[in-house]
């Protein structure tokens, strides 16, 4: 016998798994300079037998979130280099009216991310492209040329030998990983079944069974195998002179969640319609053990039996015609995850440990490069928050929670998702301590982070009347489905007496020990070292410059800081700041989040209702802006800190969670002599905010752009080093290429005669309707959409090139096919409302 | 032509087998059914006699919940009917499932010119079924068919035996068991499978007689991985080749 493959005893890192991704990355962090990269994967090669193996291998780049297009066109970029990438075009197809605005909100999405080319079609000019459909049954398309097939497994295969030609790579197949071991919260050496290889790094890239391996080593890698049903017919006669894998158009019937394309002579029919068909890590056979592969488990055809008809009605001449047989059908895994989105990054819970999980076809080269540029230099060039691993709270790592959101979630693969959508499974986890007394007085809840958040109350309605056409009503259904025009009268009348906010889902962190100071000092940009009662706003960095995050700091002590954050980047804010406590011991961090809860009391009544509670002095003078300290409200000790992210006066108080409805109800009792009113987080999150143009992390602020850009930096940079120091001082004197603008909408009114109002995302265009892109290639589009009940303006924010980031330039919108024209109201930072903060600092 | 045939599903297995732990099953947990080829054909060659005499194919099968889906299957191939024996197993000692399958199809009264079956089943090959069928019935029977036609009344069938070739007549009605091979089984097509959906299923109980033959047990064959093994290249590679040949007895 030949001599048994033998692992060898270390390595620079250990990647798990063979498919797309785990090639892709061996052959990145080769290209980055890597060497003594071993790859393991427990099927042979080249196809293993995990998801990449049956994938459908074509790819649509139209996608509504920003870094999933991004990684997919620099997966097509890399497929085409590879020349394993056949243009084919592809059509989505729309049977409804609602499907047809959809349509047209990916014509948006297509501009605002670069995807050129596309077009709306009607149903003759989709016939013309496509013969072998009825065109009777559809309302129209949504064209994208550059729509193609891949050889998947041809790439991994070529950037698997790319890696081991520039001697950098052994790969093990037939390899099976035992045990993954951890010292001290880092990866040590990764236990397989042909010897144990020690090594720092460990790249999870094991598609659906992450879960099990990433549980070797304690971490969670929270996703799910979960099925997607394929069934290829064949010959097909109109076929028959075909010479290559793909030569028409990929059809996707989007409300029937279903997709046909030409394979060869036959035709493949996707479903994403079926019921969610979930599995657990342990339960997918062996390679061994697979009829097929592992991943291809046996077809149920009761579940594609209204699937069977639709395709029937969309491609009667081909899919009716009985002398056409089914050749092939299965129930392909895949992997989903509880939001939708892959799983990539460091794990939080293990040091060294990486995972690249829950990628489709379309994003892995694209995962791979920007994995390897995380791992190699600390941040990848595509900014990766939506995908950060370190997002999870620790119930959505739970089985129960993957299992509830991604039965929900399956049937959105090709559904209608208005941005302000919510999830219906698994609510009510995280429950603030004013809980009851929001839901009596009718709070409508939305989540953050599992929280149940007050996005308005109901009982506040008699102010929409009150107020009248200043609460800027909507009678667009899709414009007004998940907001209510309440919102705007809660802001209303907030900036005349007083509202309280719930703002218990912050994240906190309290960094402490001798070495406090230098964590804090080299994570924020702004000076840290400051007195004691300093409450500090300050964005923080990755080293390129770009966001990480931007957050509150409150000095407490001399050796203590409290660390304050949004509640949905907050674990992964918490991992970054980790990362950055010495290995000494000589600062902790503390999390909070769950035992604080914060009550946030603004407007020109936010004083006099406070100060009706307190002996402490809340003058101006007593209590200055930007300062925190502790005041006693009754019996409660309460940390109060004035700063304001909606534009008025007041304060935050922070106190333990179970003080909480005792505080609310000495607020509520208290403020009703000064019109004080419940006000939900629509005002908190959108129009307090964008009426002072205040930016939020992952809209206007993520790793792509910088604090200039952003119109965030201060007049003086700190002696102190910081992350991303270097970068920003190089940024500070440079030309920005593209500048935070905030602009307003001067005629809503659409074609139809209705007036229209855009929720995000949509692109900006010159007066001739052409995109605008900065010198760096981004284009631009709205951050953050809502209305400015004060200003009586619909804002929209966006970054602009220099040469329109001028005030008074009048520009375009696309709006669900429609164009509206804008205007520049603010270049850089300085309010609409109240611009000289004088509502607050008074 | 009134035609019955009989079907029995049976586990799609890969290259190793995971037996229940007591060790007397095919552990299907993981495992999607299927049917013998042998018996794919049969249905195959019913439904093409049906194109060319007419008539209806009606399909027979014991076993537990889950076997509608591989009447569905042959009822997008063409079959029309079926009657389910609805038993705990599809694992029932071949005297007491002929009987069972006698009575149902003496019950459903339909005068059968021909029934078919496979001459086997792919997972206990006990080859009894068809032969103890036929006695039941009172019919001639001709086992191990890889050809058929029928004309007036009389099946032609053939049979390879060894190296040659026999050739019978059967007088209908007839019980024919046949071979994969003896036609290339068509796909269900999608308006076959639209069509299946509204086919009839009768559900009929089973009634078992005790077994006179006991299942001691079974093993697994070991276990070979799919994965190539890559023995070296050139000369070499000669004498890691030999040791291969030898330990699967190529080589002695």
């Amino acid at each position: 016998m030949a001599e048994e493959l033998k692992a060898p005893t270390s390595a620079k890192c250990v990647v798990i798994g063979a498919g797309i991704v785990g090639n892709s990355i061996v052959y990145h962090l080769a290209r980055l300079g890597w060497s003594d990269i071993v790859q393991v994967d427990k099927g042979p090669l080249p196809n293993p037998g995990g998801s990449t193996g049956h994938a459908s291998n074509f790819i649509f780049p139209t996608d509504h979130s920003k870094e999933i297009t991004q990684l997919t066109l620099e997966s097509m970029r890399q497929y085409r280099e590879m020349g394993v990438f056949t243009e084919c075009g592809g059509i989505e197809v729309a049977r409804t009216e609602e499907r047809m605005q959809e349509l047209h909100r990916r014509m948006q999405s297509a501009k605002s991310f670069e995807i050129e080319d596309t077009a709306m079609l009607t149903p003759a000019e989709v016939k013309e492209k496509v013969p072998y459909i009825d065109e009777e049954v559809i309302l129209g398309g949504f064209w994208t040329p550059s729509v193609g097939v891949v050889d998947s497994l041809r790439a991994g295969t070529i950037m698997r030998e790319r890696a081991q030609e520039m001697g950098a790579l052994s790969s093990l197949p037939n390899t099976e990983v035992l045990d993954i071991e951890v010292t001290d919260g880092k990866v040590a050496a990764v236990v397989t079944d042909r010897g144990t290889i020690e090594t720092d790094c460990v790249i999870v890239a094991c598609g659906c069974w992450s879960p099990r391996i990433a549980a070797m080593a304690g971490a969670a890698i929270p996703l799910t195998p979960a099925v997607h049903q394929m069934k290829d017919i064949g010959p097909v006669p109109f076929f028959a002179d075909a010479k290559g894998d793909i030569e028409w158009p990929i059809i996707r019937d989007m409300d029937t969640f279903m997709y046909e394309r030409q394979h060869g002579t036959g035709l493949e029919i996707g479903s994403y319609a079926h019921r969610a068909i979930l599995y657990e890590a342990d339960e997918i056979p062996s390679n061994e053990q697979a009829a097929l592969s592992p991943t291809e488990m046996p077809f149920t055809q009761e579940d594609f039996d209204l699937q069977d008809e639709h395709a029937m009605e969309l491609m009667p001449d081909i899919v009716g015609d009985e002398s056409i047989g089914e050749k092939y059908a299965c129930n392909g895994l895949l992997s989903l995850t509880p939001d939708g989105a892959p799983i990539l990054g460091e794990t939080p819970e293990v040091k060294g440990l990486w995972s690249a999980a829950a990628v489709w076809i379309k994003e892995g080269p694209g995962v791979g490069k920007a994995m390897a540029e995380w791992i190699v230099e600390g941040e990848p060039e595509i900014d990766l928050h939506g995908a950060d691993i370190a997002r999870f709270y620790e119930h959505q790592k739970t089985r129960e929670h993957v299992v509830a959101r991604t039965s929900e979630g399956f049937i959105k693969t090709y559904g209608i998702i208005h941005p302000g959508e919510q999830w219906t499974a698994n609510r009510n986890v995280r429950l603030s301590p004013y809980y009851d007394q929001q839901k009596a007085l009718g709070a409508v809840f939305y989540e953050a982070a599992g929280w149940e958040r007050a996005f308005w109350y109901e009982v506040n309605a008699p102010l929409v009347e009150k107020f009248g056409d200043a609460v800027m009503p909507r009678t667009a259904e899709w414009d007004s489905r998940w907001w209510s025009p309440i919102i705007n009268a809660e802001h209303l009348q907030m900036r005349e007496t007083a509202g309280m906010i719930d703002l218990t889902p912050f994240a906190i962190f309290d960094i402490t020990g001798p070495s406090a100071l230098d964590v804090v000092q080299r994570t924020a940009v702004r000076q840290m070292d400051v007195a004691i009662g300093k409450v500090i706003y300050t964005p923080v960095l990755t080293p390129r410059g770009g966001f990480k995050s931007d957050l509150t700091i409150m000095r407490l002590g001399k050796n203590h800081f409290r660390v304050v954050t949004g509640g949905a980047h907050g674990m992964a804010d918490r991992k970054w700041f980790a990362d950055q406590l010495p290995a000494d011991g000589t600062a902790q961090l503390q999390d909070l989040t769950s035992s604080m809860t914060t009550l946030g009391v603004w407007g020109p009544n936010a004083r006099a209702i406070i100060q009706s509670l307190t002996n402490a002095d809340m003058s101006h003078e007593g209590h200055p802006f930007g300062t925190c300290r502790v005041i006693e409200i009754g019996s409660l000790r309460v940390l109060a800190s004035r700063i304001s992210y909606v534009g008025d006066l007041g304060w935050e108080l922070y106190l333990p969670i179970e003080q909480g409805a005792k505080l609310w109800e000495m607020v509520w009792e208290a403020g009703q002599a000064h019109g004080l009113i419940a006000v939900g987080v629509g005002v908190y999150g959108t129009t307090g905010r964008l009426e002072k143009g205040y930016r939020a992390y992952g809209a206007e602020l993520d790793s792509e752009y910088n604090v200039i850009e952003a119109g965030m930096a201060l007049k003086k940079v700190k002696e102190a080093e910081f992350i991303g120091k270097e970068a920003y001082l190089k940024h500070r004197e440079e030309d920005p290429v593209a500048l935070m603008c905030t602009l307003s909408v001067s005629d809503h009114t659409s074609s139809s005669g209705e007036k229209r109002y855009m929720l995000g995302m949509e692109p900006i265009l010159t007066l001739d309707g052409a995109p605008v892109t900065d010198k760096n290639g981004r284009r631009s589009f709205v951050t953050s959409a809502g209305s400015a009940p004060s200003l009586g303006k619909h804002l929209l924010m966006a970054y602009l090139p220099p040469e329109h980031a001028v005030e008074g330039k009048d520009l375009l919108v696309e709006y669900l096919g429609e164009r509206y024209p804008v205007v520049v109201d603010r270049v850089g930072a300085t309010p609409l409302f109240d611009p000289n903060n004088e509502r607050i600092v008074s | 032509m009134e035609i019955c045939v009989c079907i029995k599903r049976y586990p799609s297995l890969g290259s190793a087998i995971v037996l229940t732990e007591d060790g007397m099953a095919i552990d299907t947990d993981k495992l999607g059914f299927t049917l013998s080829p042998h018996e794919e054909c049969a249905v195959e060659a019913a439904v093409q006699l049906k194109e060319e005499h007419g008539g209806t194919v009606t399909l027979v099968t014991l076993g537990p919940e889950g076997v509608e889906e591989q009447i569905r299957e042959q009822f997008a191939i063409g079959a029309d009917r079926a009657i389910w024996i609805h038993s705990d197993s599809t694992d029932v000692d071949p005297q007491a499932a002929a009987a069972a399958i006698a009575d149902a199809i003496e019950a459903d009264g339909t005068p059968f010119d021909l029934i078919l079956l496979g001459s086997e089943s792919a997972d206990n090959a006990n080859a009894q079924t068809g032969v103890r069928l036929a006695h039941r019935l009172g019919r001639p029977v001709a086992t191990a068919v890889k050809g058929m036609a029928i004309a007036d009344g009389t099946a032609t069938v053939e049979r390879a035996v060894g190296t040659m070739r026999e050739v019978y007549t059967v007088p209908l009605p007839a019980v024919v068991t046949v071979k994969d091979g003896l036609n290339i089984p068509r796909y269900p097509s999608v308006p076959g499978r639209i069509k299946a959906r509204k086919k009839p299923i009768e559900e009929v109980p089973a009634n078992l007689a005790d077994p006179r033959i006991e299942l001691m047990g079974l093993t697994a064959p070991i276990r070979e991985s799919k994965g190539a093994q890559d023995l070296g290249a050139g000369d070499e590679a000669a004498d890691a080749l030999v040791d291969v040949m030898k330990q699967i007895g190529v080589l002695s």
